[in-house]
């Protein structure tokens, strides 16, 4: 019998909370004065931009305790929420597109918003791309928290640029700036792409762990320069 | 020897080595003024279009040479397990980072006084002594910048396989708001600073360059003590 996991449980109820929220959404709350329809991606949208800052500020904490304590289980939660951060930044911009088509009348603008969230999605993957050219678990654990750290500074940036510089993207809003029939959606699929991404974070840790005695059992073969060097001296 | 000692004598090691085999910095040099050339071909005839990015790219022509100069300064470490024996020697992590960045901030400032007055005269850019010494000023802080996380990247990326690729992929995105700032300010140099807006450009790269700086020191004793 298949071991119960509550990670799965969590993505679950995230699932369900998305649907709930979602319908709020498209079907139960008001259609904004000006925009009309097309403002109701910002319920998937503003949650995605919240839950993409979170999960690369967790990447960065598991960035430091695995370099501070160099345990995989660190490693290894870092990579998963570098992965969730990714992945979020990405369906972020896409989303940032279809409202901007109609409401802007073009599909990109280079808005410091825009520019810095896309900045900081390619910073992210050229991590993962770094993890995937280094062989030894030790030294790609390591190297990766190191550039996770150093990769966070753009992230602040990402979330203050609106206020620093002029943008067309719109500044932060407050609950006291949207309507209470608005809030309860966009509020509920926060917490639902939250568990989403907490199970997807869960599973790739376990799949990076999974991953990493499999090389422990069989190393694969190491093509590093060091290596080149001493089998072709 | 104190930690600043070693990084003074890594510096003249660095140095020394360049001077000794000045094969590099003349391809570096010439790779710049290509890459301005290409610019200019890029744009086309159009001289105030080129003069309005000429900043932009002097700028590109300085983060494009820099990958060239970074990747390089530590292969040579790599041949003979140098820097093992720069570690055993003993030298300390943080020293050996500093005395590498400051030899490649040193090496791409030494760019400046030979790749501004180039793009000068391909733009058509007019310009005072205080506006070249200010340009060159900027881009000594913009060779900072660089430096620093290239540095630290390098020392990853000289040891794995495509360190060519894999450097610029991680070093161009985190390196955005050092290039936007600079350019910024080059640009304000340049051509004019009616709105006093060049102070806080400029505030804006020395902040990245502290930033980066202190956290590149603190991070590069994870990297190299990870298996020299």
């Amino acid at each position: 019998m298949k071991r119960f996991r509550w990670d799965a449980a969590v993505g679950l109820l995230g699932l369900a909370l998305l649907l709930v929220g979602s319908y709020l959404g498209l079907f139960e709350a008001p259609a904004e004065r000006h925009m009309g329809d097309v403002q109701r991606i910002m319920y998937v949208h503003v949650p995605t931009a919240w839950n993409a800052m979170l999960v690369l500020t967790a990447a960065f904490i598991f960035a430091i305790a695995s370099v501070w304590t160099g345990k995989p289980k660190w490693d290894a939660v870092m990579t998963g929420a570098t992965e969730a951060g990714v992945v979020m930044g990405a369906l972020l911009i896409a989303q940032g597109m279809i409202w901007a088509r109609p409401t802007w009348g073009i599909w990109w603008d280079w808005d410091v918003r825009l520019t810095t969230t896309l900045i900081m999605v390619i910073l992210y993957a050229g991590i993962l791309v770094l993890r995937s050219f280094v062989e030894d678990s030790d030294r790609r654990a390591t190297w990766s928290a190191v550039a996770v750290i150093i990769g966070y500074v753009d992230v602040p940036l990402v979330y203050f640029c609106v206020r620093w510089w002029r943008s067309l993207h719109q500044i932060q809003s407050t609950p006291e700036t949207v309507s209470s029939a608005m809030i309860v959606p966009l509020r509920i699929n926060s917490f639902a792409i939250l568990f989403i991404a907490i199970w997807f974070v869960a599973q790739r840790a376990r799949l990076e762990l999974a991953r990493r005695r499999a090389e422990e059992v069989a190393p694969p073969p190491r093509r590093d320069r060091r290596q080149a060097e001493e089998t072709n001296p | 020897m104190s930690a600043f000692g070693q990084i003074a004598t890594l510096v003249r090691k660095d140095l020394l080595l360049e001077w000794r085999g000045r094969a590099r910095t003349l391809s570096v040099v010439l790779f710049g003024i290509i890459t301005l050339l290409l610019f200019s071909f890029a744009t086309g005839p159009d001289t105030l279009a080129l003069r309005q990015g000429a900043a932009g790219f002097l700028v590109l022509a300085l983060l494009l040479s820099s990958t060239l100069a970074l990747s390089e300064g530590f292969r040579v470490e790599h041949e003979n397990h140098a820097l093992e024996g720069l570690l055993l020697a003993p030298v300390v992590p943080g020293a050996l980072f500093y005395g590498k960045a400051i030899s490649n901030t040193l090496f791409l400032i030494l760019l400046a006084p030979i790749l501004t007055p180039v793009a000068v005269v391909l733009y058509a850019v007019e310009v005072g002594p205080g506006a070249f010494f200010g340009t060159i000023g900027l881009w000594a802080l913009a060779a900072a910048g660089l430096s620093a996380p290239g540095t630290l990247f390098a020392a990853m990326t000289s040891r794995v396989r495509s360190q060519d690729v894999l450097l610029p992929v991680l070093l161009f995105p985190l390196v955005v708001p050092v290039l936007f700032a600079s350019v910024k300010a080059i640009a304000l140099t340049l051509s004019g600073d009616p709105m006093g807006q060049l102070a806080s450009w400029t505030q804006l790269l020395v902040g990245f360059d502290v930033i980066y700086w202190v956290l590149c020191g603190v991070l590069f004793r994870f990297v190299v003590e990870e298996g020299v």
